[in-house]
């Protein structure tokens, strides 16, 4: 492998605008955007609820938590699988091999990081506030929001995190979306099919792209952070 | 309005939640064929879907698995039509009630690759039982596939039929990948060790590096593939009427001239041959 023609195989396919890759990435972002914004949803304020309340039993669900950052795509994409298939128990719905059942593994498999970051995250910040709150006589669940607020700038790079790891894995959607072409096919699914093929330079190619799309989401969000970190900073001395 | 943030929150999951059955539900649904990796890794499918679905009308769309697989997802009633190339796999599905049709109607051929510099000298043979036990003889490495795939099966068989058993096969040379065709023909080209391949997946194949075509043309090399529909008492869900005409179609003649002129780089590499075999059928 020549990696000058690997290189250049990568621009000739971007540049060429070719319909079928804009289809393939544009599925990648959409089914693991999807992802992130609904770990997004439940996993930041259950990782904040988690940092700022006091309960029994709180060290051993941290552990836990942090433990399932390490779930492996493959096992999610296989429960989400029996979950999903026609036998199992959400059969009726058929999702299986469907962009949904993609979404719906990456959540499974994101969810417990971005929880467990915000986690982190979240009681640092809490630390600093959590005497204040109590002299004025607020609970902690009701200053959830506001500190995830003041959190922001440390959850999006949590939010990074679990877009990152969406996007890269390939063992889940594989299971769950099947590689259909024009249906479930993404771009590390595609790569696995033309390594397959015994395409290693194409492959090679499509894996610099997602190195590039990847980079492009970080551009965008450092650019985000620049604006908007420092005047919400203002506005809140 | 205490909690009201959990609550707006708790809706926003629901409407989302629904929003995306609804969506999956309301969808016109494509046919959904599992087969195997051999058959979409040649190109073949690619090649013949668009020339059905411009005739029937409707969308098919394509999930490659091993045999063992997508026999498995078929059970479950994931699939609305099965290719596969593993006959004793294939009776023991209709046997077991799940299939209701089994029609023949294409074959190709295994061929065993290897290296160029062939440590086994097994290059030009016709025996492939005496080639395998030259291969054994000489501890040359071996990949298989190993993941009960229909090429994994035919490649038991032939060590059994050598009188050989691969349970007692030492990795020291003979390697089980667990994984597809494709991923199987790279290990075998890195490793530059035998391999057992079926002929599409091989000339479409783009990594050969060392590997050669070294013994081929033995009558037990024959690959025969079926198209199985699926059993509509066991799975009424499934779209049955739309697996049916795919199903006749690929026995058809037009469908079988269109398997016959499906080439890679000149070779033809599957042959139609619905109409020599009987369908077997369940009633």
């Amino acid at each position: 492998m020549n990696f000058g023609d690997v290189i250049g195989q990568a621009f000739r396919l971007i540049f060429s605008l070719d319909p079928d890759l804009l289809e393939i990435i544009g599925r990648s972002f959409q089914v693991s955007l999807s992802s992130v914004v609904i770990s997004a949803v439940v996993g930041a304020p259950l990782g904040a609820v988690i940092a700022m309340a006091r309960f029994r039993g709180r060290g051993a669900l941290v552990v836990v938590l942090n433990a399932l950052m390490g779930l492996p795509p493959v096992v999610v994409g296989l429960l989400v699988y029996v979950m999903l298939s026609r036998a199992g128990p959400l059969g009726v719905f058929n999702l299986l091999f469907s962009p949904t059942a993609m979404i719906i593994a990456q959540t499974v498999l994101i969810t417990p990081l971005i929880a467990a970051l915000s986690r982190q995250i979240v009681e640092d910040v809490w630390q600093g506030y959590a005497e204040q709150f109590r002299s004025w006589g607020i609970r902690p669940i009701r200053a959830v929001p506001t500190v995830l607020w003041d959190a922001r700038v440390g959850l999006m790079t949590v939010l990074l995190a679990g877009f990152g790891r969406a996007i890269s894995e390939v063992g889940a959607v594989m299971i769950v979306g099947g590689n259909i072409d024009h249906l479930t096919r993404v771009m590390t699914t595609t790569i696995a099919l033309e390594t397959a093929k015994g395409d290693l330079d194409l492959a090679m190619a499509l894996g610099l792209i997602l190195l590039l799309m990847s980079l492009l989401v970080n551009a965008l969000s450092h650019a985000v952070r620049r604006v908007a970190g420092p005047a919400a900073s203002l506005a809140r001395v | 309005m205490k909690n009201g943030w959990l609550r707006f929150l708790a809706s926003v999951l629901i409407v989302a939640f629904a929003g995306g059955l609804a969506a999956a539900a309301a969808a016109d649904r494509p046919l959904l064929v599992l087969s195997t990796t051999s058959v979409e890794n040649s190109g073949l499918m690619a090649y013949l879907l668009p020339k059905f679905e411009a005739k029937a009308g409707f969308k098919v769309v394509l999930a490659a698995f091993g045999t063992g697989q997508a026999i498995r997802a078929a059970r479950n009633g994931d699939a609305d039509l099965l290719i596969v190339h593993d006959k004793p796999s294939e009776l023991a599905f209709m046997a077991d009630g799940f299939g209701v049709e089994r029609r023949e109607f294409m074959y190709n051929d295994f061929l065993v690759v290897g290296p160029v510099d062939d440590p086994a000298r097994i290059a030009g043979m016709t025996d492939v039982e005496a080639a395998l036990r030259r291969i054994v003889a000489t501890g040359a490495l071996f990949v298989s596939r190993g993941d009960t795939s229909g090429t994994h099966k035919a490649e038991l068989r032939l060590w059994a039929a050598a009188g050989l058993d691969p349970n007692s096969f030492d990795v020291s040379w003979y390697r089980a990948v667990g994984a597809g065709m494709g991923a199987t023909l790279n290990a075998a080209a890195g490793m530059q060790a035998y391999t057992l391949v079926d002929r599409g997946t091989w000339l479409a194949f783009r990594n050969r590096r060392v590997l050669k075509a070294l013994v081929e043309g033995d009558p037990r090399f024959v690959n025969q593939y079926s198209v199985l529909l699926i059993n509509p008492e066991r799975h009424p869900h499934l779209q049955h009427d739309k697996a049916r005409v795919l199903a006749d179609w690929l026995v058809s003649p037009e469908g079988q001239d269109a398997i016959g002129s499906f080439r890679v780089a000149g070779e033809q590499l599957f042959v139609p041959n619905a109409h020599q075999r009987n369908a077997s059928r369940r009633e």
